[in-house]
């Protein structure tokens, strides 16, 4: 029997219904139950684990860096985000800086990250609301990201590109081009997405005041990212807990007190504005040096050294063959993902594997407060509640 | 960041508010756990959310660890955050093997709910007093429970 609201005697009136898991707005796999009176929510409940996949079992069988290849799939919309919370909650474990080039061109990539995963948060939001268009562009500047993710790591989504240490492999010459026109081209874009819904009476009928939530809620039940930041909190791991040299950039933190779903689209549209600056402060003040961490134990050794180097071929067998050791302890390492706070628990025994490794997924958090967004309005702005949380159903599910 | 137990702040507050409470006490990578006794949980969560100065405001997170063979065997990891501060702690309890049980957390965070349930259908604890304890992400006629590390990874169950 699956999950599902009891009825209320005396009610009989009232429908209980059952939307998802094959819903095209829910995302993914999500089935939410709704008690209906007409056309009013009166009561909802979640209902998720089809995609359950049990990641977190999986790393305990798993040196640390093979690791790095399941986070991607996590959330399959931010991968190089879920890889660089796994690397530094690990790099925390060992107690390894890692050199500013590699975290200069980490802060570059987990943005356009983030602007990627926003794009299609818009452009699927906007579909589900009844804005077609918007879909369509959206999924064109996203491709040009992914090209750049795809020359830097040969992938397109399942990047796995950040290793334990630092960088796979230094970029391809020229890749920067790419980045550069990027740049060039987007805040345009923004501007053309902009004029297609923020002043759109459709659009703002359909968004404002829907889906509220306040503040001190949003902290109760949870909710991170963007999601609260368009409940007027002012919190961002990455200004307040800065990681991976975040402190030496500068941008702004976007927030807006209006808590619907209104709010939350103005606060994703000027973290792209924002994440673009990132980019080029990060481009223009890429450091030059190795992309890799002076730690032979950890990180592999360069192709070309082992086959002249006995040392180089030697810990290039043990990695592969064993793992490296880290010391026991345990580590909680937090990142602002697209969707709010990205938490690796990583617990070590002293074993090449993870004793333990949580992720704190913010799909999982945010989804919490969903039933509290819908109840007591229409069925219709479900759809839209359902958009404004940006959930990823790979993450919700693990 | 505090990076050692002596100049903590949360758990000077917490020493001097129930000296009972905290069993143990670490800090690693400028991170500080705090072991409380189990009966202890609620009323220091109380605290830590609502005295001024620290204000726990946010609970990140909740997951278990399954230290098997060892008794006791699970330990129930809560992540706290403050907004105001931007400081962050680890509260740990210790749970027994046989029958485990805790005092579930939503009264304090709301946000406990799905996070106490996964926990229950992944390694079986039971938190009491949980609004709506049923299996989260495995089907309702799952029987195990998979986070625990006696749980077969391969062949048949």
């Amino acid at each position: 029997m699956p999950v599902t609201l009891e009825r209320i005697p005396g009610k009989a009136e009232r429908v209980i219904l059952s939307m998802g898991p094959q819903h095209p707005s829910t995302h993914g796999v999500l089935r939410l139950v709704l008690e209906l009176e007409g056309e009013t929510v009166v009561r909802s409940l979640y209902d998720i684990g089809y995609l359950h996949t049990g990641f977190e079992k999986s790393f305990e069988s798993m040196t640390y860096s093979q690791g790095i290849t399941l986070t991607d799939r996590i959330d399959y919309l931010a991968p190089l985000s879920n890889n660089l919370g796994f690397c530094l909650a690990t790099e925390k474990l060992l107690d390894l800086e890692i050199p500013p080039r590699a975290q200069w061109i980490r802060v570059l990539l987990t943005e356009l990250t983030r602007i990627q995963s926003h794009l299609v948060w818009l452009g699927t939001h906007a579909i589900d609301i009844g804005a077609m268009s918007v879909f369509l562009y959206c999924f064109r500047e996203r491709e040009d990201i992914l090209h750049i993710f795809e020359a830097v790591s040969g992938q397109r989504m399942m990047t796995s590109y950040f290793r334990i240490g630092g960088l796979a492999l230094e970029p391809p010459l020229g890749w920067l081009k790419h980045v550069e026109k990027f740049v060039k081209m987007f805040p345009e874009r923004i501007d053309e997405y902009e004029a297609l819904l923020t002043k759109n009476p459709i659009w703002l009928r359909r968004t404002q005041g829907v889906g509220y939530i306040s503040g001190e809620d949003a902290i109760a039940y949870g909710l991170s990212g963007p999601s609260l930041r368009g409940s007027g909190v002012d919190w961002d791991i990455r200004k307040k807990q800065p990681y991976s040299n975040y402190d030496k950039f500068d941008f702004k933190v976007a927030t807006h007190p209006a808590g619907d779903v209104y709010a939350r689209y103005l606060v994703r549209i000027e973290e792209m504005r924002q994440s673009l600056r990132i980019v080029q402060q990060a481009m223009e003040g890429l450091p030059d040096g190795p992309v890799k961490a002076n730690a032979p134990h950890i990180v592999m050794p360069e192709r070309e050294s082992m086959k002249t180097s006995i040392e180089a071929l030697i810990y290039h067998f043990k990695i592969v063959t064993e793992g490296f050791h880290p010391p026991v302890g345990e580590v909680y390492q937090a990142i602002e993902s697209p969707r709010g706070e990205l938490g690796f628990y990583m617990v070590s025994d002293g074993s090449p594997k993870p004793f333990r490794c949580h992720v704190r997924a913010p799909s999982f958090a945010n989804l919490q407060a969903l039933p509290k967004l819908i109840e007591g309005r229409l069925i219709a702005d479900v759809v839209a509640c359902i958009g404004t949380i940006d959930i990823v159903l790979g993450e919700v599910d693990r | 960041m505090a990076a050692d137990l002596a100049n903590n702040l949360a758990f000077k507050e917490l020493q001097k508010y129930d000296p009972e409470a905290i069993e143990d006490a670490r800090a690693f990578r400028d991170e500080v756990t705090l072991y409380i006794r189990p009966a202890h949980l609620i009323r220091a969560c109380e605290f830590l959310r609502d005295e001024p100065g620290l204000k726990f405001s946010f609970l990140a997170d909740v997951t278990a660890l399954d230290l098997y063979p060892q008794e006791p065997r699970f330990e129930v990891v809560y992540h706290l955050l403050s907004i105001e501060t931007a400081e962050r702690l680890r509260l740990n309890i210790r749970v027994s093997g046989q029958n485990p049980r805790a005092n579930t957390a939503v009264p304090v965070w709301p946000s406990a709910n799905a996070f106490e349930r996964e926990v229950f259908d992944l390694f079986g604890i039971v938190f009491e007093g949980h609004p709506f304890l049923q299996r989260l992400l495995l089907p309702e006629d799952w029987e195990g429970h998979p986070l625990r590390k006696d749980y077969p990874t391969e062949g048949y169950r």
